[in-house]
């Protein structure tokens, strides 16, 4: 019975092998084509092979069925070249579920590198997504992006020269990036009104921002929680702030290691964070007018706990370098202080708890903290009424480590 | 009273039987009327002609029960002229709405040809004809059949990839003038027509039908006519629908023309389950909160696109503001939208601007 119930499943298995197909796609003058109509034609199971070398393509392409995969030979070796794009938003967009990306590069985009929209169980793996010239206002905003989407896999990637965030999760559920590299963007490696994303073993450094964990007003999902950033490497964030005007980050300061603005529930710890000129750690409420009466723009519930710190605040920039001019060094771990906001009109308080703890320095000084002492949310820096003393707090427990589905 | 093209219509429809049981419509000449079986196939007819839609091989004439219908303000698309027509199987009819896209039945097809006259200086003479796209209301939802149309303009052939066509035309001043058309492929055609996950129609709205059409028997408001047909089932009368005013209308306030031309060109995608929806942003008529229609409202991923603008709409100030800039670019990773046109829409732009200029 036993036998017959393996053998059944064997031979299910092979259906499956049998019916996968592969469509192998190579680069030349109808790479556009050919690649859109394999991505066109796919169904689900299959996959498509980007052969070796270069495929320059004059559009962005899509892919719109459920669990394909897009292969190529090496994050080097297939390489999709926007260089001339000249229609599209994006350089590739998945709309569909169970995609897997992988082995691949994606090169100057002129918008978005690599995204994906409402996609359910996305792989983003071993994939390089650059912007060839170096950090340029004109790059295109987000290499990796998923947005609204579940399930989501990023892991073996490297992004470069992004000017909005290098790696970009926005409006999504369930969450993994790990073991990726983020260089030369203005925010490396962003999570932005997101529920429940775990970010370890990442490298972010020369970014104007390593790790940025935001919340947003004003969207369809908001009120992003259950963070964890861990045993990552952020380090020597110094790339001048790039962003164009008007987006969020261009309001990081050059020189940040990790940046949380809003959101509940998010925990930082044993990363290794040094060598950011302006602070290693911002926790600080989302600092602009508020027309959203369902938006909160505190960070509460924030643990920094055991990570170890090299040097910080030696070149502060941005509203910061004005409090270091004021006399006020810049410590490690910088909180803004605030407990109370108005949205859309309405005064109100939070209980925010913020929790610092067992936190190292290689050099082995202390670690330094400060709470600015802007009670509001966006209150004027000039009033800081600044305190190295942080209330202490219950403890706050942390998030469940994210479980992915098989895939 | 039945209409006479309704009668034409069940004649259209017994001749779409019969054609049916012949299997293929006739080689040659004469119409054998709609193959509606044929287009609620997954087979569907791999020319434009063979679905019967038309009588001639240009598909000017429509066949019986094809009726032509126009929108006060359409989406902009390099100023290719379209036509537009509705076909429904005999009996069937559509479902009046106040606000969306009109519910319509199984084996409806909506019908839209684009066009360029080769001088813009006469516009009724030779044209290059490029696209002729068929949206067809099916069982298990709406299906996108594109035809694109030979450099004759005499086959149009199914072409669900897409194409990029250069096309040269004479413009209004005398000079020549060359554009890229981009025929979408499948997956473009999701990028608009993209409601809550369902492919949607996006023209066929109460307030964008809600006009006089010149009819071939005289003129006639288009809710009404297709009242009159039994086309329509549910809709008030027209001063009791709701009305878009063409973008040219002068005697209109600039902010309902302004308003009416974004619903039009960008609320498929920037609304509540829209494309675009990720923003928050949301350009339907019907919004009526300033902030959610852009006023004072901050870029969230529009990089570059964003300009170093605080806003997607500063009162007063159109310079300042990113949805005219947006509306102003053709580079890729800047306009909006972001399929459908490679040149500027200097009309709508000039009319959303004004709005945006006398905006307190």
């Amino acid at each position: 019975m036993r036998t017959m119930a393996i053998a059944a499943m064997a031979a299910l298995a092979l259906a499956g092998t049998a019916e996968a197909k592969t469509w192998r796609v190579k680069p030349g003058p109808s790479a556009q084509t050919e690649l859109q109509s394999a991505l066109l034609s796919a169904k689900p199971g299959d996959t498509v092979q980007l052969a070796k070398g270069r495929f320059a393509l004059a559009g962005g392409v899509s892919l719109d069925v459920d669990r394909v995969t897009i292969r190529g030979a090496g994050a080097d070796k297939s390489v999709l070249d926007f260089t001339g794009q000249a229609q599209g938003a994006e350089g590739l967009l998945v709309t569909s579920d169970g995609v897997l990306l992988r082995d691949f590069a994606v090169e100057n985009a002129k918008g978005d590198g690599i995204k994906a929209k409402g996609a359910d169980q996305i792989t983003f793996r071993n994939l390089r997504v650059e912007w060839t010239r170096g950090p340029n206002t004109g790059n295109g905003a987000y290499g990796v992006y998923p947005v609204q989407s579940t399930n989501v896999l990023i892991e073996g990637v490297v992004v470069k020269g992004a000017s909005d965030a290098g790696i970009y999760v926005g409006q999504s559920k369930n969450i993994v990036v790990r073991d990726s590299v983020a260089m030369f963007n203005v925010a490396g490696i962003e999570i932005e009104n997101s529920f429940n994303a775990d970010v370890y073993g990442n490298v972010a450094t020369r970014n104007t921002g390593g790790i940025l964990v935001f919340d947003l007003p004003g969207l369809p999902q908001q009120g992003g929680h259950d963070i964890r950033v861990f045993k990552n490497v952020i380090t020597t964030n110094d790339t001048p702030n790039f962003a164009p005007k008007g987006n969020i980050v261009g309001t990081v300061p050059t020189g940040t290691g990790v940046l949380i603005m809003a959101n509940r529930n998010v925990h930082v710890f044993e990363n290794v964070i040094g060598d950011n000129g302006t602070v290693n750690v911002l926790v600080t409420a989302y600092r602009d007018e508020i027309k959203d009466a369902a938006y909160n723009p505190l960070p509460r519930d924030i643990v920094v706990r055991a990570n170890v710190f090299g040097p910080g605040g030696f070149k502060p920039a941005g509203d910061l370098a004005g409090l270091a001019a004021a006399g006020i060094p810049l410590p490690d771990i910088l909180w803004d202080g605030a407990t109370t906001y108005v949205a859309a009109g309405a005064p109100r308080a939070e209980p925010v708890r913020i929790d610092i703890r067992d936190n190292v320095r290689k050099d082995k000084s202390a670690v330094s903290v400060l709470s600015l002492g802007v009670d509001i949310a966006g209150g004027p820096l000039t009033e800081a009424q600044p305190t190295p003393t942080i209330p202490p707090v219950t403890p706050i427990a942390e998030p469940a480590p994210v479980k992915l589905p098989q895939r | 009273m039945m209409g006479l093209s309704r009668f034409a219509g069940v004649l259209a429809a017994i001749g779409a039987a019969v054609s049916i049981l012949a299997a293929a419509p006739m080689a040659t000449g004469k119409s054998a009327g709609v193959q509606t079986a044929a287009l609620l196939s997954d087979d569907p007819p791999a020319t434009l002609q063979a679905t019967g839609l038309f009588r001639d091989a240009a598909a000017r004439d429509p066949a019986p029960g094809v009726t032509p219908y126009a929108l006060n303000t359409a989406l902009y698309s390099d100023g290719a002229v379209k036509r537009r027509y509705v076909y429904l199987p005999p009996g069937a009819k559509a479902r009046y709405d106040a606000e969306e896209a009109f519910g319509f039945p199984v084996g409806a097809v909506l019908v839209k040809t684009f066009a360029f006259p080769l001088d813009a200086r006469t516009p009724d003479g030779p044209e290059r004809v490029l696209e002729t796209r068929l949206l067809v209301r099916r069982a298990q939802g709406w299906a996108a059949l594109p035809y694109l149309w030979n450099a004759a303009g005499t086959v149009a052939t199914l072409t669900p990839v897409g194409a990029t066509i250069p096309v040269t035309t004479t413009d209004a001043s005398g000079a020549s003038r060359t554009l890229t058309w981009q025929a979408p492929n499948r997956n473009q055609c999701k990028g608009c027509h993209s409601l809550n996950g369902a492919f949607t129609p996006i023209g066929p709205k109460a307030r964008n039908l809600n006009g006089v059409y010149p009819y071939a028997d005289g003129a006639e408001n288009q809710i009404a006519h297709w009242t009159r047909l039994g086309l329509l089932d549910g809709a008030p009368a027209p001063d009791a629908a709701p009305r878009a005013p063409p973008l040219h209308e002068a005697t209109a306030p600039i902010a309902l023309r302004a308003r009416a031309y974004l619903d039009v060109n960008c609320a498929h995608c920037h609304r509540p389950g829209g494309p675009a929806d990720t923003s928050g942003l949301d350009l339907r008529w019907s919004q009526s909160e300033p902030v959610r229609y852009g006023v004072e409202k901050r870029p969230v991923a529009a990089g570059r696109a964003s300009a170093d603008l605080e806003f997607d709409i500063a009162p007063g100030a159109p310079d300042r503001s990113i949805l005219a800039h947006r509306l102003a670019s053709t580079d890729p990773g800047v306009m909006m939208p972001e399929l459908g046109r490679s040149l500027v829409d200097e009309d709508g732009l000039a009319v959303v601007r004004q709005w945006i200029a006398e905006m307190k």
